[in-house]
């Protein structure tokens, strides 16, 4: 359980999307000028990242990964898929999107309206093919490790774009010199908030055989400082 | 077909080529293309690399779909270009994969995100549809001349600054510049700092060009 903490937060503040890998930078500038249309945007990626980047994990695990075929045949064992990884996952993403939509739109009509429009485009925000791109590279152990990542990079981006979509709300009755108003400061500004959530840096919730690890290493640099 | 008779050099295609550079720049104006660009300039290596790869890719799949594009059903074609843009991407990491594997670590997922990266897609979106193929490359030259500008120029500044060096080579430490108390400013090198470059880049180049200057 506190595996699964730890890479929650991890994941929201410590590798958030935006401020640490500049991912979905793009409908991040576009769609944050008003808080309302933000919070859309965003529940509709941690929604979208919750589903494609569990079913990337299977598709990662039982079908490109080198012996992921072997439950077919044990003759697969040397097949190796991962250079297709890029295409198929993004056709996983583009259909899942898709049939979010048709699903939503069918039992939420509600829902639909507020997130519609955010829908199409987010098939192409960086932020989900990168989600699913990093659960390949740090291989996660389980679905539900790949679930939890998947969730917190989304609530990550939420964050993200609520914060800056609040912010550029209220600059618009300040002074910015007139070649920084718009995109410039936008900018400037993200970079400050990362460097806010840099702080986060180095935090980890601890499962208790490694605290005890970690009691023994203070006691180790007690007895070096004396 | 009028452009037929136009020369293939006429001054109408150099303005595919000049109008990205600065006017319509994809990342500083169009704000395509952020993602990726931001990440990868802490050294000059990976964002010469990226932009080489993204030139390729861009000019590649511009003429592909603009072959294409009267075959390709209006209600598909997101699919169908990110099918194009896919391929293209693979082949792209697997050459890099082969002869740069450093590099190739170095941009880890990035490569792959070259996919998502809007400046293909909004090109192809807004220009290669429409577009007769040779126009369609010159477009793609441009804009991925556009996107190397910044690109290079922000990495230029942040491995100058951040690490003393270029290219890898310690140019700082060549100048002497320590001995006189010079120190590396290391948090060119975070990421945030990329942010904040790039913004300063923003700010010069509007400050150059009063038209691009936004309302609010």
């Amino acid at each position: 359980m506190q595996d699964l903490a730890n890479i929650f937060i991890k994941a929201v503040f410590i590798d958030n999307m935006v401020f640490a890998y500049f991912l979905g930078m793009c409908s991040y500038l576009a769609v944050s000028k008003t808080v309302k249309t933000s919070v859309g945007l965003g529940l509709a990626v941690v929604f979208v990242l919750g589903i494609t980047v569990p079913a990337n994990f299977m598709l990662e695990n039982y079908v490109l990964k080198e012996g992921a075929l072997t439950w077919l045949d044990d003759s697969f064992l040397n097949v190796d898929l991962s250079f297709l990884s890029f295409i198929l996952f993004i056709a996983v993403i583009a259909s899942m999107v898709q049939l979010v939509e048709m699903i939503v739109e069918k039992f939420s009509p509600a829902l639909y309206s507020s997130l519609g429009i955010f829908l199409p485009l987010i098939a192409v925000n960086c932020a989900i093919l990168g989600a699913s791109l990093f659960m390949q590279e740090r291989a996660y152990a389980n679905i539900t490790e790949a679930t939890v990542f998947g969730l917190g990079s989304g609530v990550g981006w939420f964050l993200a774009i609520v914060g800056i979509a609040a912010i550029r709300e209220k600059i618009r009755y300040s002074n910015v010199p007139p070649a920084l108003r718009g995109l410039g400061i936008t900018f400037i500004i993200t970079g400050l908030m990362g460097i806010a959530f840099m702080s986060f840096m180095g935090i980890k919730l601890e499962d208790s055989k490694n605290s005890t690890d970690q009691v023994v290493n203070i006691e180790d640099n007690e007895t070096e400082l004396k | 077909m009028t452009d037929k008779k136009e020369s293939l050099l006429s001054k109408k295609n150099l303005k595919l080529i000049k109008d990205p550079l600065d006017d319509n720049n994809p990342i500083t104006v169009q704000v395509l293309g952020i993602c990726s660009a931001l990440a990868i300039t802490v050294q000059l290596k990976p964002a010469v690399v990226m932009a080489l790869s993204t030139f390729f890719v861009m000019c590649t799949a511009n003429v592909v779909v603009s072959l294409m594009r009267n075959m390709i059903p209006s209600r598909i074609r997101i699919i169908i270009q990110l099918v194009v843009i896919a391929t293209l991407v693979i082949l792209v990491d697997q050459i890099l994969k082969a002869f740069v594997y450093d590099v190739s670590k170095e941009l880890s997922v990035f490569v792959g995100l070259i996919i998502t990266n809007c400046i293909i897609m909004g090109r192809l979106e807004a220009f290669a549809l429409a577009n007769t193929p040779w126009k369609s490359f010159m477009d793609g030259l441009g804009n991925s001349l556009g996107y190397a500008l910044p690109l290079i120029i922000v990495a230029f500044f942040r491995e100058l600054l951040g690490a003393g060096t270029l290219f890898g080579y310690p140019i700082i430490e060549k100048l002497g510049l320590y001995e006189l108390g010079y120190e590396n400013n290391g948090m060119m090198i975070l990421p945030p700092m990329a942010l904040v470059t790039c913004g300063i880049y923003i700010w010069i180049q509007r400050m150059r060009n009063k038209k691009l200057i936004e309302e609010n």
